[in-house]
């Protein structure tokens, strides 16, 4: 249909994070001549959100310096932009979408990049807990950093010992927060690393006192005064003035459900990013996508997929050929170390870890299902990460021997089998 | 102040001036197309990947070490390749031409 689309022609996005922003501009580079109509319930000008837990919590730069597009750019490319502005239904047979001040909107093509919220699990006595926050927006950092400061005693207890937490608790430890971090399971990191990575960044956190606590299953908050008492299984209890729960993320499919779209863990799309609805795409966390090279339906939280899955519809909607068949990424600050990863680590039969010699902290996992290499964690290790996304993209069978001796030099010749 | 040329992949050549930040964030307010910058200037991503005339190459700080690994095997990687989130923009950079990577 691409000769046919017009100035005339609407597309509406609903969501403006990475996802949808980034699907705006990508429609006006693949050449969508038509209007672009962007909502947001948010009423903040579109910002990167993983520095919120990082940078930005511990107070580096305000957010002015994390602003996924200027104000100007969406101007530049005619993108109108409608910030705090709730979207209340999708009409599929009308191809309109309702707006909750009463307004609607016509569409030729939609996308949906409502994203997810914070999960906050339902643990007695947590809607009365005092200061109690999660750590998914902006908002969310600006209130902890403004409780933290007019907090006396300053006791954080973090719930959830993933990566928003462990993050969460470098950032407010660097602001002096005495932080505790209850984990419901045996390890850090339990769902998504290898132990030698939970057990490398329990011991980073031990180092910079921050106290790592797992095997605590959350039962009950009891507050009084300002004060919690956060009580677990095992009977243990503890004071905090503050909490954090980071115990991931719900999906923002109601919208989509309502109109009656496929939904299983996520809005289910196509490899093209297109909904059960031909007009109506999903793009970023809210979707339920297969991956080629994982062979599996999945459903990821990162930037990377909200970036590339927007440029797939973007060019889809354009009628331009592009599939979504990208290797995952991420990656994690805390204190001065950086890790990042390649590729998905689950249903690894084997991690390798690779050291590097010298004074620096620096290693590399590599997870394996047989001769597969499946994903890399790289500590302070940048080269193994781009070498590991290489590996992934070219699916290279490796001489694991070579891979762990760091006397060979990692680059492909000496790693790749003959 | 320093006046940067980005000429993109598909030759659109925008001009910008700065004097504070990085490229990579003067490369996004001007929208240049291929700096992405999905990871927001933390060089965690290469997704700002720029190849710097040659000429501007020993004005420049020397990259830092992640930096330098991040580049070895980043797609179009070049001798004259640079993240340019890690370019802090000084008076050296005036006239500086780069060209976009990917």
């Amino acid at each position: 249909m691409s000769e046919n689309i017009s100035r005339e022609h609407t597309c509406v996005i609903i969501g403006a994070s990475h996802a949808g922003v980034n699907a705006a501009f990508a429609l006006r580079k693949a050449g969508w001549p038509g209007r672009i109509q962007l909502y947001d319930a948010g009423s903040l000008l579109p910002y990167h959100r993983p520095p919120l837990s990082k940078a930005y919590l511990s107070g580096e730069g305000e957010l002015d310096k994390h602003l996924l597009k200027s104000a100007h750019a969406y101007e530049k490319e005619q993108i109108d932009l409608h910030l705090g502005s709730q979207v209340s239904a999708i009409h599929p047979k009308e191809k309109k979408i309702t707006l909750a001040n009463g307004r609607s909107q016509v569409y030729d093509k939609l996308v949906l990049a409502t994203g997810a919220r914070a999960f906050i699990p339902p643990i007695p006595g947590i809607e009365e807990a005092s200061q109690l926050f999660s750590m998914r927006t902006a908002e969310d950092a600006i209130q902890i950093r403004e409780a933290l400061e007019q907090s006396d005693k300053k006791r954080v207890l973090i719930i959830g010992g993933g990566y928003i937490g462990l993050e969460t608790a470098a950032s407010l430890r660097k602001l002096g927060a005495e932080v505790t971090v209850l984990e419901r399971e045996e390890q850090l990191l339990a769902r998504v690393t290898a132990p030698a990575l939970s057990q490398f960044f329990q011991s980073l956190h031990q180092s910079h006192g921050v106290q790592i606590l797992t095997g605590k299953n959350v039962i009950e908050i009891k507050a009084a005064e300002g004060v919690n008492e956060v009580t677990c299984a095992d009977g243990s209890s503890y004071i905090a003035d503050m909490i954090v729960v980071g115990v991931g993320i719900q999906v923002n499919s109601a919208l989509a459900e309502a109109a009656g779209l496929a939904i299983d863990n996520g809005i289910r799309v196509s490899a093209t990013a297109q909904t059960s609805e031909e007009d109506i795409y999903a793009i970023g966390d809210c979707t339920s996508h297969h991956n080629p090279h994982y062979k599996r339906f999945i459903r990821l939280e990162c930037v990377q997929n909200a970036v590339d899955q927007a440029k797939v519809a973007a060019a889809a909607i354009c009628g331009k050929d592009s599939v979504y068949d990208t290797i995952p990424w991420f990656w994690s600050d805390q204190y001065d170390v950086k890790l990042q990863i390649t590729g998905l680590s689950s249903d690894y039969e084997e991690a390798l870890v690779r050291r590097e010699e010298g004074e620096a902290v620096r290693f590399s996992i590599w997870y394996f299902r047989e001769d597969e290499l499946l994903a890399v964690d790289a500590i302070n290790h940048a080269r193994a990460y781009m070498l590991g996304m290489k590996f992934l993209k070219t699916g290279q069978k490796l001489d694991k021997t070579k891979l762990v001796d760091p006397n060979v030099e990692l680059k492909p010749a000496n790693l790749v089998q003959a | 102040m320093a006046k940067i040329t980005f000429i993109t992949k598909d030759q659109e050549t925008i001009v910008a001036e700065a004097d504070s930040g990085s490229v990579m964030e003067l490369a996004v307010e001007h929208n240049v197309k291929g700096i992405d910058a999905d990871c927001g200037g933390v060089c965690s991503c290469a997704t700002c990947h720029v190849h710097v005339a040659a000429d501007y190459m020993d004005k420049l700080e020397e990259a830092g070490d992640i930096e330098k690994d991040m580049l070895e095997f980043a797609d179009n990687a070049t001798a004259f390749s640079r993240l340019s989130c890690q370019m802090k923009i000084s008076e050296a950079m005036d006239g500086m031409v780069l060209n976009v990577a990917n």
